[in-house]
């Protein structure tokens, strides 16, 4: 059971802004402009950094959701996403997302992990600042929304169907649930 | 040197005049979370969260800024602020505002770290849903916020009095639509 009083059935963050509606909007708006927004990195790529990072946060919702996400904007391609999770350095994904992963996975311990080298290497395989920036960015801040979800012991489902829809919803978009004194 | 080529601006506004598309939400989340006046935690106690946060991650630029805002809010000086961030316990605060920094760092190790006691032990103290709520979002939001300065490697002033010389104007400016330039 949650920590505070959210509404009932009602998974991860989505019951948590649905309590707080005034902060769930910014909330919703960074994840829509960050995964859906205009980026040279694909969605699916951009759902991947999500999952990676918050199965490195242990962060059972996020990654399952997420990664639900990234699968369904891959379609046939779907494998990979599971591949990365389980090994990414000998996953089948692009030299360049690797690095881009490898930036992430040192913002998830703390920022300063993240080395010069790092960066350089991103560039040499051909990641451009903005690029560079959002990865940095989607790290940051699935850093928040693991801490979030499993801070306030928000539920998180158990059954994989659950995930798949929630995956095939979050791909069209991130959009606020109604809340109570919404007119639904 | 930052690891981008940003803008030439302090911490957090490199980054953020680079991608304002990104930089919108952000400013909105900080805007509600830690400045609107809707709240029965002040401007104060909620800033006092993010710089103890931003001190557990050791970001300078993060724990100055915010530092420089709850001292302004609560009327103490740099010293004041720096006992408290390294011992909150022994600190003239509330004892909710303790039991309150207690979820905050819990928090910045991991979620799953807030523990039930922690909760109960605010709730006894008479911290809200809304409040332990709150407190939970500021201290992740600034896990995310400090890994955005550091992980770019911003460029942040060293003099730390630069800071507190610029929170009363920036405290009236607030967090959304002011001018990154200025």
């Amino acid at each position: 059971m949650a920590y505070i009083n959210v509404p009932d059935g009602v998974p991860g963050i989505r019951s948590l802004v649905m309590f707080r509606p005034e902060t769930g909007k910014p909330l919703y708006a960074l994840a829509q402009v960050l995964l859906r927004g205009e980026s040279t990195l694909s969605e699916a790529e951009r759902e991947l950094i999500a999952a990676y990072v918050s199965s490195r946060n242990d962060c059972l919702f996020c990654m399952s959701s997420h990664a639900a996400a990234s699968r369904c904007l891959y379609g046939k391609r779907e494998n990979i996403v599971d591949e990365v999770l389980k090994d990414m350095d000998h996953s089948q994904i692009s030299d360049k997302l690797k690095a881009l992963l490898r930036i992430a996975g040192k913002v998830q311990v703390l920022g300063k992990e993240v080395r010069p080298e790092d960066i350089d290497a991103a560039k040499k395989l051909g990641a451009t600042d903005r690029e560079i920036h959002d990865t940095v960015l989607i790290a940051a801040a699935f850093c928040m929304f693991n801490r979030y979800v499993d801070g306030l012991a928000s539920w998180t489902p158990t059954d994989p169907t659950m995930y798949a829809e929630m995956g095939a919803r979050m791909a069209r978009g991130y959009v606020m649930p109604n809340t109570p004194n919404t007119v639904s | 040197m930052p690891h981008i080529n940003l803008p030439d601006l302090p911490g957090i506004r490199g980054p953020m005049a680079f991608r304002p598309e990104t930089a919108k939400p952000l400013n909105e989340l900080a805007e509600v979370l830690l400045r609107d006046d809707n709240n029965t935690l002040s401007r104060g106690e909620r800033e006092l969260i993010g710089t103890y946060v931003s001190s557990l991650n050791d970001c300078f630029f993060c724990q100055n800024v915010h530092g420089a805002f709850a001292g302004y809010y609560l009327g103490c000086d740099i010293p004041a602020i720096d006992a408290i961030k390294k011992d909150y316990q022994s600190a003239p605060i509330s004892a909710k505002m303790k039991t309150l920094l207690a979820i905050a760092g819990s928090v910045q190790k991991s979620g799953k770290h807030v523990t039930p006691e922690q909760i109960e032990h605010a709730k006894k103290e008479g911290a809200t849903d809304r409040e332990i709520h709150d407190t939970v979002l500021i201290a992740a939001a600034f896990c995310m916020y400090n890994r955005y300065v550091d992980g770019l490697a911003t460029m942040a002033p060293q003099d730390r009095q630069f800071y507190v010389n610029r929170a009363p104007q920036r405290a009236a400016e607030g967090y959304a639509g002011f001018d990154l330039y200025k």
